[in-house]
């Protein structure tokens, strides 16, 4: 039986892990796979919190967030493509339309 | 019919709204019918109310449409009144200003603007008659400023003529001068009266309950206000630039009706200024003053209706007189009299610069008695009647208001008005003689369209003259008995009467001296202008500093530019350079430039590189939870 503070700190290292990812890489895609591993640390963080106290409204949260995960992935990557298509690089480097 | 008076001012009123708002898809024939008859319909209406009036005098008819202003103790309400005084007033603006809208028809048919005209001209006779019927001070300043404001509008009615425009508003900011004055005065009415009728104005004065000092600062700020719109010394000199209006309206407003209204004022709050002897006293002085001092200009002037306006300023002049000695129903009667043949010369003008084709200096004149016999008889009956001839209206009323400064003590007021009348036959036949009779001086151009004026001008001239002959025969003098004064126990309930207490003896003698005085410019200006022709031209050369005095008008316009106008510019030049430049465009250019300044700044934030927006997202959320944690507990 693993200990329930471990899936605690597995969700902080995940987290932790996904922001780090974030900032160091450079292309689109990379980060948006970052951002997805946030998304699951959150997740995680909200199953081994809830458990010891045994409430369920933690494990909706969860199927939502999942759901929305799944529909921003979907259009996340359709943009990042449509991008691709339009200038050949996916560097956010190489974007800055919106610069002031 | 007479309880409807309330109409008399509505029906113009709203005629003028049509007209300014849609007249000009109407034909010019509907334009001329509509103006006309509304004045018409106010005619009829105001002689209706005439009737009822005379049966019963004491009893005044009255009519609240609403309260108006209703703040603490002082209460308004929008009220119209209707009692000798008004009705009077209400038959000679309805009555002239009729005969002058006929006339207009003729006298305006080749202009392009006639739907703006007749719609000013309606406009002007609602205000005025507002004016004329308003119950109580605060509504009469409304008429008061309206009818100026349509002094403006038609003084500057061919506006695209920079002297037109110039004096259209040398008028009006004259008039705001006076009008400064006039509204001082009414603050301190509602301070102290607490009420803006004039019956509580005049019962508060007469009784007392105004302190005499108090009455008499009122009383003097109001009649600068008077002073401003009739055209009376020191604030006269807009009314000779008003000439540059169409000719019917110099008969409407600036000779006939507008120009009266302070003497109407001083007769509406007679029970103010005879409470306060100080204030009759400036009041007959500045009149005497006005009348003599704006006599001696007519005399050297050469344009026709300069003359009459100096002719104008010097007849009201002579109204003040009958209000400031106390005979205010002297000073009325000079007023409908006045209005009558004062019309009828600027009409009579106007028939003479049309048939000329613009000409209005009358040493280019001369000999028109053939050409223009319907405006020759016409105009000799005014002549006669200004210049106070026996059996003619101006000598009954100019010898009223003498008679009466006369008996009340005021005898340098009585010899300055009688030298007034001496000029005044003077000048008016001058101007006679030099445009009717001798020889024709006429140009090419004038003698191209010579010809008699159209029925439609011709008409009014004819009624006019019959009225400037006969109107005097409504106030007798005394010696023909108590009964013989008409329009003096006609408006007693309102402006009461002033006993002569002299004998018939004396009041003859007067009579035969004001007959004297009128004969002798009479004859002088035969002498001059008939018998001797070189002489007036041999006697400017044997003074010619005087003559260029005179001639020059004194030069009050340019002391005025001097002392008050060019300074006043200066003024507002320092003013526009030093406030309005920095401060206000300052200001608006200041926080519009920090704006876009604030904005380019900030636009920095926005380096469109992801990274930096997650970077600030995260410490954002970072601040945030710390808050949480740490603060918030």
């Amino acid at each position: 039986m693993i200990p329930g503070p471990a899936f605690v700190i597995l969700a902080v290292v995940l987290f932790v892990l996904g922001v780090v990812a974030f900032f160091l890489k450079r292309d689109l895609l990379t980060q948006f796979m970052a951002v997805e591993v946030m998304l699951n640390a959150a997740n995680l963080a909200f199953l081994a919190l809830s458990h010891p106290q045994d409430r369920a409204e933690a494990q909706v949260i969860v199927f939502f967030i999942l759901t929305v995960a799944a529909a921003e992935a979907v259009v996340g990557t359709a943009i990042i493509l449509h991008v691709f298509r339009q200038r050949k690089t996916v560097r956010t480097e190489d974007m800055g339309g919106l610069k002031g | 019919m007479a309880e409807s008076f309330w109409l008399i001012p509505l029906i113009p009123g709203l005629s003028s709204f049509v007209l300014l708002l849609a007249g000009s898809r109407f034909s010019r024939r509907w334009i001329s019918l509509q103006a006309c008859v509304a004045v018409l319909a106010s005619f009829v209406l105001s002689a209706a109310a005439f009737v009822r009036v005379l049966g019963t005098p004491a009893a005044a008819l009255g009519k609240t449409f609403l309260a108006w202003i209703s703040s603490g103790v002082f209460f308004v309400p929008l009220a119209l009144t209707m009692d000798p005084l008004s009705v009077l007033m209400c038959l000679v603006v309805t009555s002239v200003g009729f005969l002058i809208h006929v006339y207009s028809i003729g006298y305006m048919a080749e202009d392009c603007d006639y739907s703006r005209y007749f719609g000013f001209l309606n406009l002007f006779t609602f205000f005025m008659l507002v004016l004329v019927t308003a119950s109580n001070i605060v509504l009469m300043f409304i008429g008061w400023e309206g009818v100026g404001l349509c002094s403006y509008l038609l003084i500057g009615f061919w506006f695209e003529r920079p002297a037109a425009a110039q004096a259209g508003m040398k008028a009006f900011i004259v008039n705001r001068i006076g009008d400064a004055a006039f509204i001082i005065g009414l603050l301190f009415v509602m301070l102290n009266v607490r009420s803006g009728d004039f019956a509580a104005i005049n019962r508060a004065a007469a009784g007392g309950a105004l302190a005499p000092g108090l009455a008499t600062l009122i009383a003097i700020l109001l009649f600068v206000g008077a002073t401003g719109k009739s055209a009376q010394i020191p604030l006269y000199v807009w009314l000779p630039d008003a000439m540059e209006g169409p000719t019917p309206v110099s008969a409407l407003i600036h000779a006939a009706t507008m120009v009266t209204a302070g003497v109407y004022m001083v007769s509406r709050l007679n029970g103010l200024y005879s409470a306060s002897a100080a204030a009759g006293q400036v009041v007959a002085y500045a009149g005497a003053a006005t009348a003599v001092f704006a006599a001696t200009m007519a005399l050297v002037q050469t344009d026709i209706k300069r003359i009459l306006a100096y002719s104008t300023i010097s007849q009201i002049g002579y109204m003040f007189i009958g209000c400031g000695v106390g005979a205010y129903a002297a000073g009325m009667f000079h007023l409908v009299t006045h209005a009558f043949f004062k019309a009828l010369l600027f009409l009579g003008a106007g028939s003479v610069i049309h048939a000329l084709s613009g000409e209005q200096d009358i040493r280019k004149m001369g000999g028109l008695r053939k050409h223009l016999p319907l405006t020759f008889y016409s105009f000799l009956a005014a002549t006669l009647a200004i210049s106070g001839l026996p059996f003619f209206s101006g000598f009954f009323s100019k010898d009223a208001i003498l008679t009466s400064a006369f008996s009340s003590g005021h005898y340098a007021v009585w010899v300055l008005g009688l030298l007034g009348a001496v000029l005044t036959a003077f000048y008016m036949f001058r101007l006679f003689f030099m445009t009717f009779t001798g020889s024709e001086r006429l140009s090419e151009e004038a003698r191209h369209h010579l010809h008699e004026s159209s029925p439609v001008m011709t008409v009014p001239l004819l009624v006019l003259a019959i009225l400037s002959v006969i109107g005097g025969y409504v106030g007798l003098p005394a010696v023909f008995g108590v009964k013989a004064d008409a329009i003096g126990r006609f408006l007693e309930p309102v402006v009461g009467s002033v006993g002569l207490g002299f004998p018939a003896a004396l009041e003859w003698n007067l009579i035969l001296v004001a007959t004297a005085a009128a004969l002798g410019g009479l004859f002088v200006a035969y002498l001059f202008y008939i018998r001797y022709l070189g002489l007036p031209g041999r006697l400017a050369g044997r003074f010619p500093g005087l003559y260029r005095l005179v001639y020059g008008k004194y030069f009050v316009d340019e002391i005025y530019d001097a002392l008050l106008v060019r300074s006043a510019v200066r003024g507002a030049e320092f003013v526009y350079d030093h406030f309005d430049l920095p401060v206000i465009d300052g200001a608006l250019n200041g926080s519009a430039g920090a704006a876009g300044a604030a904005g380019r700044g900030l636009s920095r934030l926005q380096t469109g590189l992801i990274k930096d927006y997650a970077l600030s997202f995260l410490l954002g959320v970072v601040v945030f939870v710390g808050v949480i944690l740490f603060w918030a507990r």
